[in-house]
């Protein structure tokens, strides 16, 4: 027991971020990987871990092993990587804009991708580079070109990015680019619309380990610049002025945070399309469990992000077996309500 | 130690907010920034703190120009507290605090003992010991602007520069905040810049004053001197009557009337 002398705040400050820190890396960790290892267990044919491990058979005879890592965990590990990106560009988002209403898709970084994935969809474009597929690719080179369009109209050189201006551009960009795919479907035939609305679902069926690889060095640059922002974005949150006069290199950390997080999402969002409320319910379930400090917010959200998302496509596999619904649409099921309970709860 | 010489700033395209400034900073002082609305006082105070750069002129700390220190160097020597200050997240009172030892970590360091003592010693100095475990959101407006005061004093900068900070507060708090910014003045030799409305406020609690009217300054000097009935009327076009009121023991302004 601290002496009675000591103060609430010291009590709360001493018992301290070290331990806090280490307690939810180790308990989100946990449930991470719990998830990531259970979830292809559940499913149309029953598996047993211990079988799936078991490397005294042959992995050609071993056919728990083969439904585990090859059938089911390509899915798994997707949902536990986009989880993570979506959860953490949300966090970071919210920070930026000072509000906690913003989602990785407010400054339009989903609309390019989706603006992407439906023109090679509709035209049949059969570009590829490498393990890419013309899909996910143009989906990555419209977020990109999406994310680069707002940065330029938002900044100006050795400036402090106006996140008013900053909204204003990303919500005039959404609308845009939702007018122009609403185009590009009016050109469509019925095949292709389908395809183009099932994308827009979400959907986490990457079929194999080659679109996550290529989605891992994106993803990886936008968690290394994750790393240094923290407490930062906690300076950045309370105001941008207040920030600059405590140390905060306020437009370095700017550039830092819509990069980093249109990155992340960029890569979230050309492996398994736009999906939804992860950004968003991820990052205020784990407020209300660990607090505000970002240096906390953001690991915990990236591993209960991960955990999040395996947990919604676990549902969405078995929900209506054998029909596998999309994942977007488990999400958007819960996260609307959500939503709206923390408008009121706000108010 | 901290001085603007001839320092000149406007936005874009406008005309100039602040025009050809030079202030000086006397190391150890408490100096009262004062003026009409919109002229230049919290433009001033910005140029000081380095959040604005000048057009032309320069700011110094000591010998060394702003231009030429990194924000992480300069928030060591120069710590604000801002009229309001609105976090976008629930932060509790401690690490409101705590934001204040920013610039003496590292990128990836956390807060060890002698930062949480710093914090402390803070609460303790503002009277908000009690309070550290609260969300700073929920305070009222006296505690709010106490904590921010606990956050630029864990900052541990030899200069202070204040933009109004009891503006929003009743009598009963502003003398309080008055009382606070006094005896931390005296006791650890902060020096403090402190713009404000309050002519009394700025004559029971400054020893100097810088008086700015239109972008431009009037009149620096001890406060005996430059607070006078026709410096008030220069300024604020009021007919005011200022003297030394044996009470309190200071000099005081009652305005009068508008004047013709």
């Amino acid at each position: 027991m601290m002496p009675a002398a000591a103060t609430p705040a010291a009590r709360s400050g001493d018992s301290t971020i070290h331990v806090r820190l280490g307690a939810i890396l180790l308990g989100y960790g946990a449930l991470a990987a719990a998830a990531c290892l259970l979830a292809p267990l559940v499913g149309s044919t029953h598996i047993s871990l211990a079988r799936a491990f078991d490397r005294s058979i042959p992995f050609a005879d071993n056919v728990d092993a083969q439904i585990f890592f090859v059938a089911r965990m390509p899915r798994v590990l997707a949902g536990a990587v986009v989880g993570a990106t979506l959860a953490t560009a949300g966090v970071v988002m919210q920070a930026l804009l000072r509000n906690p209403l913003a989602t990785p898709f407010t400054l339009g970084v989903s609309a390019g991708a989706a603006l992407g994935a439906i023109l090679v969809i509709t035209f049949s474009t059969t570009v590829s580079v490498g393990v890419l597929s013309p899909v996910p690719l143009a989906s990555l080179g419209g977020a990109l070109l999406a994310a680069a369009i707002v940065y330029v109209l938002a900044t100006r050189p050795g400036r402090t990015i106006s996140t008013a201006v900053l909204l204003l551009a990303g919500v005039t960009l959404n609308s845009f680019f939702s007018a122009l795919i609403l185009f590009v479907q009016y050109l469509a035939d019925f095949t292709q619309t389908y395809r183009a609305v099932r994308w827009l679902m979400g959907d986490l069926d990457v079929g194999s380990f080659g679109p996550i690889a290529a989605s891992l060095p994106l993803a990886s640059i936008a968690f290394a610049m994750f790393a240094v922002l923290p407490r930062s974005l906690n300076l950045l949150s309370v105001g941008a002025d207040s920030a600059a006069t405590r140390g905060v290199d306020v437009a370095r950390t700017q550039r830092l945070a819509f990069l980093s997080s249109s990155l992340a999402t960029a890569a979230a969002v050309s492996l398994a399309g736009p999906i939804g409320f992860v950004g968003i319910v991820v990052p205020h379930l784990v407020r209300l469990m660990v607090g505000v400090d970002h240096r906390l917010v953001l690991p915990a959200s990236a591993l209960f992000g991960a955990a999040f998302l395996v947990g919604c496509d676990l549902v969405a596999r078995t929900i209506l077996a054998p029909v596998e619904v999309p994942v977007g649409v488990v999400t958007a099921m819960l996260g609307g309500p959500f939503f709206l309970w923390l408008l009121v709860r706000k108010s | 130690m901290l001085r603007a010489e001839s320092v000149s700033f406007g936005y874009g395209d406008g005309g100039f907010l602040l025009a050809e400034t030079s202030v000086a900073i006397t190391p150890g002082s408490l100096t009262g920034l004062l003026g009409p609305n919109g002229c230049g006082k919290t433009t001033l105070l910005k140029l000081l703190s380095g959040v604005l750069r000048p057009r032309s002129g320069r700011v110094l700390l000591g010998d060394r120009p702003l231009a030429a220190m990194t924000r992480r160097e300069l928030a060591r020597h120069v710590a604000v507290v801002p009229q309001e200050t609105h976090p976008a997240f629930e932060y509790s009172v401690t690490e409101m605090v705590l934001m204040g030892r920013h610039p003496h970590l590292g990128v990836f360091q956390l807060e060890g003992p002698a930062d949480f003592e710093a914090a402390r010693e803070a609460l303790d100095a503002t009277g908000t010991a009690h309070l550290g475990a609260r969300n700073y959101m929920t305070l009222s407006g006296g505690e709010k602007q106490r904590v921010i005061i606990a956050s630029a004093l864990a900052q541990a900068t030899e200069v202070l520069l204040l933009d109004e900070p009891s503006a929003s507060l009743d009598l009963g708090y502003q003398l309080e905040v008055a009382g606070l910014l006094a005896r931390l003045n005296r006791e650890r030799r902060v020096t403090m810049v402190l713009a404000t409305h309050d002519l009394n406020l700025a004559a029971s609690l400054c020893d100097r004053l810088v008086v700015m009217r239109a972008g431009r300054v009037l009149a620096q000097g001890p406060t005996n001197e430059v607070l006078t009935s026709a410096m008030v009327r220069q300024l604020y076009d009021v007919d005011a009557d200022v003297q030394f009121h044996q009470r309190a023991g200071h000099l005081t302004v009652v305005p009068v009337g508008r004047s013709t």
